[in-house]
């Protein structure tokens, strides 16, 4: 069977830190999959007008497979995401998700494994942790956080790892200081790092400079949240306009009216949708065009690719 | 499944193998235009598919299982480096268990049936008259290894691909009946090094978009494409391995001969994602089509004229057709009127 969303239900809602609340997601209908280490779920969330989509890790261990489990920091300065999350959802709540991606998994061939996580970037390692341990894996965990706002399952995870758990809690003046947690380490060790750009920059610089291969340094990825915002089409073959929404792709808008695109992959990558833009600028989201194609700003495949403002006028 | 497996058949010896009106109606003929070259042919495997096709389920059955079960044990027996799976693909296999169990009893319920009470699981293949209860993930509870288990019960190859660093690794898999290459050469390397013996594809930039395709495929969104190539006979280990014992058929093919010698070898392949191990799953179904065959269909017979006729001489000689293809040129022509 094909699986392009899933209905759950939110069957608990728990503050984890001042900021941060947790969310337990249990299947409506079908069974939850089963999902990796570092896998995250995007959730749709039906705001005022439009929906909204976030990706959150999911914190759950990967072999417990009756609920998912996200935790949500709210962000005042979001698109409101986090802000429907704290204010709207509740015990009962019904919502959208998609199947698990991951783009964070561990490299399991890595001799050692040093985790870095910041305030609530510490989702991911969650589900790396019980993998970790089950595998018996050579860890530790590095967890930076401010106990005003953040620092969630910090007791625990201080008590579950021992001598593999490093925590720095700002609020206290706690620093952690990068060149001592990443110098001198073997070859094979390899770092994952989830949290606020800062420190997946400090993180980045520090590891550059003391000599690690690129490849050994790992950072927290999420799909984009696709596909995005709404917009308007002309059709001028066709002599009509259309309202591309939020949630679907403006090759769906185009089936939806009747108009037919040949299509394959509907991914960006195989070519055949490509359609003629007459006018209006275009948010390329292929990989089929080349840089030199894009620019000329005259085709889209727009199974993926949308309006970059307003709207566009299409040869169909 | 519509088509009830036959008695057992061969692809090597004396080559019993035939196809029925059935299974000549439902082959997945590969070439929608007059003309073939390569292109990222990928797109949704969405299922269920159409009834009765080969795209109506993740798996496909059909009359030849049992003859295709037979011949893997021929394989294997004689060389068991024909499955592979490096260590850190355990949990991979199993994920390959599960998927693969879980449709074959949902797909096929009057072959096979699985009852699973928490991790213990119970498996019955009614075909193969199996049997078999194994705690799931506990690979000393299998009568064999579990992808050797499981391979031993599914038409067509698999690959499981190990996904690092936005790269695939070929680190596990059960590959009996290639199309000329070997799982045990291509054991460890990545997509590009894999393949790199095709001509024309790299430079076209297929195999870049293809990767970035496939390293985003979410659980349960499996793509697929077709694939092909001529074999002579209807010999599905046509490997490196074996190269002694088929290489010489090349040299049999004549002008009168073409309708029974040539198959045309397709191959579905189908990509899904592993969901604890994040591996990907590549399975290879094979089916044999012998031009007899083909040509009862008066459309294909014409497009597979066109198509050998103008086939880019690359690809003639990647796919090892050189010896014999002017021959297949001019047998098909006799179905094409524009000639
Ligand atoms: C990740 C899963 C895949 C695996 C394990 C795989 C494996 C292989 C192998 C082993 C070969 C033979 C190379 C040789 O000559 O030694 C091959 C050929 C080829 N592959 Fe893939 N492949 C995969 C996905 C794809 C995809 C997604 C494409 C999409 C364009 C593709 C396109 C091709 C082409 C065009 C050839 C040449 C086939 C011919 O002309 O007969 N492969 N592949
Ligand atoms: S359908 Fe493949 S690029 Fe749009």
């Amino acid at each position: 069977m094909t699986v392009s969303k899933l209905r759950v239900r939110v069957t608990g809602v728990i503050p984890v830190a001042p900021a941060i609340r947790e969310f337990r997601l249990e299947p409506i209908e079908a069974q939850l999959t089963p999902f990796s280490a570092g896998s995250h779920v995007i959730v749709e969330m039906p705001g005022a007008g439009r929906v909204l989509r976030n990706a959150y890790s999911l914190l759950s261990d990967p072999a417990d497979t009756g609920a998912y489990r996200i935790a949500v920091r709210l962000q005042e300065s979001s698109r409101g995401g986090s802000k429907f999350m704290h204010e709207q959802v509740s015990e009962g709540t019904e919502l959208l998700i998609s199947p698990p991606a991951n783009l964070f998994a561990p490299s399991w061939q890595g001799r050692k494994h040093l985790l870095i996580a910041g305030g609530v970037g510490i989702t991911p390692f969650l589900s790396y942790i019980p993998e970790m341990l089950r595998r018996d894996a050579d860890f530790e965990l590095h967890y930076l956080y401010r106990s005003s706002q953040t620092g969630a399952y910090r007791e625990a995870l201080a008590d579950q790892l021992g001598e593999r758990y490093f925590g720095y809690d700002s609020a206290t003046g706690e620093r952690c200081r990068l060149e001592k947690v990443l110098g001198g380490r073997a070859p094979g060790t390899h770092v994952y790092v989830c949290g606020p750009q800062s420190l997946l920059e400090a993180v980045r610089r520090t590891a550059a400079e003391l000599g690690w291969p690129a490849s050994h340094i790992h950072f927290e990825a999420f799909a984009a949240a696709q596909p995005g915002e709404p917009f308007q089409v002309e059709l001028a073959a066709s002599r009509q306009r259309l309202e591309v929404p939020g949630e679907s792709s403006l090759l769906e808008a185009l089936e939806d009216a009747g108009i037919n695109v040949p299509s394959l992959c509907r991914g960006g990558v195989c070519g055949q949708c490509m359609t003629r833009v007459l006018d209006g600028d275009i948010e390329h989201r292929d990989s089929f065009l080349s840089e030199a194609e894009k620019a000329r700003q005259d085709c889209i495949m727009p199974c993926v690719s949308r309006a970059a403002k307003a709207g566009l006028t299409l040869d169909l | 499944m519509r088509l009830h497996p036959k008695p057992i058949q061969t692809f090597r010896d004396d080559f019993s193998y035939s196809n029925s009106e059935e299974a000549i109606a439902r082959f997945p003929f590969p070439f929608p235009q007059d003309d073939y070259m390569y292109s990222v042919n990928i797109e949704p495997h969405v299922t269920p598919g159409p009834e009765g096709s080969v795209f109506e389920h993740l798996l496909d059955i059909d009359e030849h299982y049992l003859s295709e079960m037979a011949e893997r044990d021929i394989v294997l027996r004689e060389n068991a480096q024909r499955c592979l799976a490096m260590p850190h693909m355990d949990v991979a296999c199993w994920d390959l268990i599960e998927r693969a169990m879980t449709s074959l009893a949902a797909d096929y319920p009057q072959h096979f049936s699985l009852v699973r009470e928490g991790e213990r699981w119970t498996w019955q293949n009614r075909l193969l008259d199996i049997h078999d209860s194994f705690t799931f993930g506990d690979s000393s509870t299998l009568p064999l290894p579990p992808l050797e288990y499981i391979g031993r019960q599914l038409q067509g190859d698999f690959a499981l691909l190990d996904q690092r660093d936005g790269d695939l690794f070929m680190d596990a898999g059960i590959v009996t009946c290639p199309a000329d290459w070997s799982l045990r050469f291509d054991a460890g390397m990545s997509f590009s090094e894999w393949h790199g013996p095709v001509p024309l594809a790299h430079e076209m930039g297929v195999f870049e978009r293809a990767l970035k395709y496939l390293t985003a495929i979410p659980v349960g969104r499996p793509v697929r494409r077709l694939n092909w190539t001529l074999t002579i006979n209807a010999r599905m280990d046509s490997s490196p391995e074996t190269f002694p014992s088929w290489g010489s058929d090349r040299t049999t093919v004549t002008p009168d001969n073409v309708g029974e010698k040539v198959y045309l070898r397709v191959e579905l392949q189908v990509l899904d994602r592993m969901p604890r191990s994040n591996a990907l799953m590549f399975s290879i179904r094979t089916y044999l089509m012998s031009f007899d065959d083909l040509v009862t269909n008066p459309d294909w017979a014409r497009r597979l004229h066109r198509v050998m006729k103008t086939l880019p001489p690359e690809l003639v000689e990647y796919k090892g057709l050189s010896r014999f293809h002017p021959a297949v040129v001019e047998w098909l022509s006799r179905f094409d009127p524009a000639n």
